[in-house]
């Protein structure tokens, strides 16, 4: 036997009424209307997902846009160590350092920018967070909007979620 | 209201009505072809264009779709050639239209004392005619391919040439057919000889008389309308979108109209070719006249509106035919369709010719 040598199947050779080709243009024609038929009828057959109204269930660990976390007295519970900014490959966490009102906590952020347009979504910044600040649980993407500054989330913004 | 008075007003009133009927079945085609295709394929397709809130199962989508294009750039490309590509839309256009003619809609009805045919014009070479200017719409294609001054379009352009050549043939001699069993290429004549009945029991239509005529018509048709499996002038994974490449807003609305107007058109020309036209089965004028010889007396402004509707549903359906082929069947490689047009049609038209003359010989002596 010839090593490398395979026999492919050739396509057996068409019955008559097969290649008068019009029997099997009427059977798909049959396939097509069944299906029309049945998605008429049963309209929630259909599994397109009607977006805006209907969002997809994402799974549990899906990394979407990002929330920070707040303690019991509603401030934020990042401490501005700058650990999620470091380990950030696309280098789009933007902090300033401020001291924190609280005499029990050293800082906080004044200023806690993610440039979602830069943002790779690897979920980095969660890892690296030593106070479980920062979490990427909000199970959907970022929104699309009309200007690069809208797309910029502050520390507002991210707070609210 | 006096004679001349009258004809021109009656006249007038036809191309109103027949144009609006086959316009208006355009822009519901288009309608059909997205929601059909998209049953078809388990997607829900358009359904969000809204007029206060009512959507209509994305009925307004075509308004929509007519909006856009209005208001879109008219953007000539700088190595077009610009006369006639600005010509080609119309030339695609124009014969799609100008067919609408010689279709009859209706019986003749008495209108103030005088017979008036549902037909725009009653032409004693119909059917002549029709080739005459549906072979014109080659014309459109092969312009807007060539004068876009890009490679896809002269390659669209020169497929569609070829194509619509080759079966052009086919579909004149598929036809003579139906001249020799209804002796008559007036169209309303040829309508009238299908009232009767078959064997005493089918209607007489061409269908029945010619059923391979009908099958080989039928292809060629689908051929000349550049539909699926024969949209290779316009193949979108080989050549972009073909002839109208370039073409963008209102120009390639008229692209598509044109060939929405050429499904109707075809389908009509089917309908009274082949299958009665206006005739609805066993309906004579004074009823419905049954193969057992049982009889239903209908009075004549109801029959009148049965042969309408007649008429408009046989359209419908044919039209409807279009696109059901068109999401069913996949697109013909090049040689295959070169094949099929002369090595299949032709011979098998020829024969039709043969066997149909034969017949009518026989049937003579």
């Amino acid at each position: 036997m010839t090593i490398g040598v395979k026999k492919v199947a050739r396509p057996r050779e068409m019955s008559f009424p097969e290649s008068l080709y019009l029997v099997e243009i009427v059977k798909g024609l049959g396939v097509t209307m069944g299906h029309l038929l049945s998605n008429i009828v049963r309209q929630e057959g259909i599994k397109t997902i009607e977006y805006p109204e209907v969002r997809r269930e994402m799974p549990p660990r899906f990394r979407g846009r990002h929330r920070l976390m707040k303690r019991e007295n509603g401030s934020p519970r990042c401490v501005a160590c700058f650990c999620c900014a470091t380990a950030c490959p696309a280098k789009c966490i933007t902090i300033v350092a401020g001291e924190s009102p609280d005499p029990g906590v050293e800082k906080y952020p004044v200023r806690f920018d993610i440039d979602m347009l830069r943002c790779v979504f690897c979920g980095m910044c969660v890892e690296a967070c030593p106070c479980d600040a920062i979490r990427m649980d909000t199970g959907w993407f970022t929104p699309p909007d009309d200007t690069r500054e809208k797309l910029i989330f502050t520390i507002d913004t991210l707070l609210e979620k | 209201m006096n004679g001349p008075l009258f004809d021109i007003a009656v006249a007038v009133a036809r191309i109103a009505v027949f144009f609006a009927f086959c316009f208006g079945l355009v822009v519901v085609m288009t309608w059909v072809e997205r929601k059909g295709a998209a049953y078809i394929q388990d997607r829900r397709g358009p359904n969000r264009a809204d007029i206060f809130g009512i959507r209509a199962w994305g009925l307004f989508h075509p308004l929509a779709d007519a909006l856009k294009f209005l208001f879109k750039e008219d953007f000539i490309p700088d190595n077009a050639h610009r006369l006639f590509y600005q010509m080609a839309p119309m030339f695609s256009l124009a014969p799609a239209i100008l067919a609408i003619a010689v279709i009859p809609f209706g019986p003749d009805v008495t209108v103030m004392g005088r017979r008036i045919a549902l037909q725009i014009a009653d032409l004693n070479v119909g059917i002549l005619y029709l080739f005459a200017v549906s072979g014109m719409t080659v014309y459109g294609v092969v312009l807007a391919g060539w004068a876009s001054g890009s490679k896809y379009p002269l390659l669209g352009g020169l497929r569609s040439s070829a194509q619509m050549l080759s079966y052009e043939v086919s579909m004149g001699l598929s036809l003579i057919g139906i001249f020799m069993v209804f002796e008559s290429v007036r169209m309303s004549q040829i309508v009238a000889g299908q009232g009767g009945l078959l064997f005493g029991v089918l209607p007489k239509w061409g269908v029945f008389v010619q059923p391979l005529g009908f099958i080989l018509f039928l292809v060629a048709q689908y051929a000349e309308a550049n539909r699926t499996p024969f949209d290779l002038p316009e193949g979108e994974s080989e050549l972009v979108a073909g002839y109208h490449t370039e073409y963008a807003s209102f120009k390639f609305s008229m692209f598509m109209m044109a060939e929405y107007l050429h499904m109707v058109v075809g389908a009509a020309v089917v309908a009274t070719l082949f299958f009665g036209g206006w005739q609805f089965p066993y309906l004579r004028d004074a009823g419905f006249l049954f193969p057992g010889g049982s009889a239903v007396a209908v009075p004549p402004a109801l029959v009148l509106l049965l042969r309408i509707g007649a008429f408009v549903a046989k359209v419908l359906f044919f039209a409807w035919l279009y696109v059901w082929v068109r999401w069913t069947v996949p697109r013909f490689r090049y040689d295959q369709v070169m094949r099929l047009g002369w090595k299949v049609m032709l011979p098998l038209s020829l024969l039709n010719i043969f066997a149909t003359g034969l017949i009518l010989l026989l049937l003579k002596k």
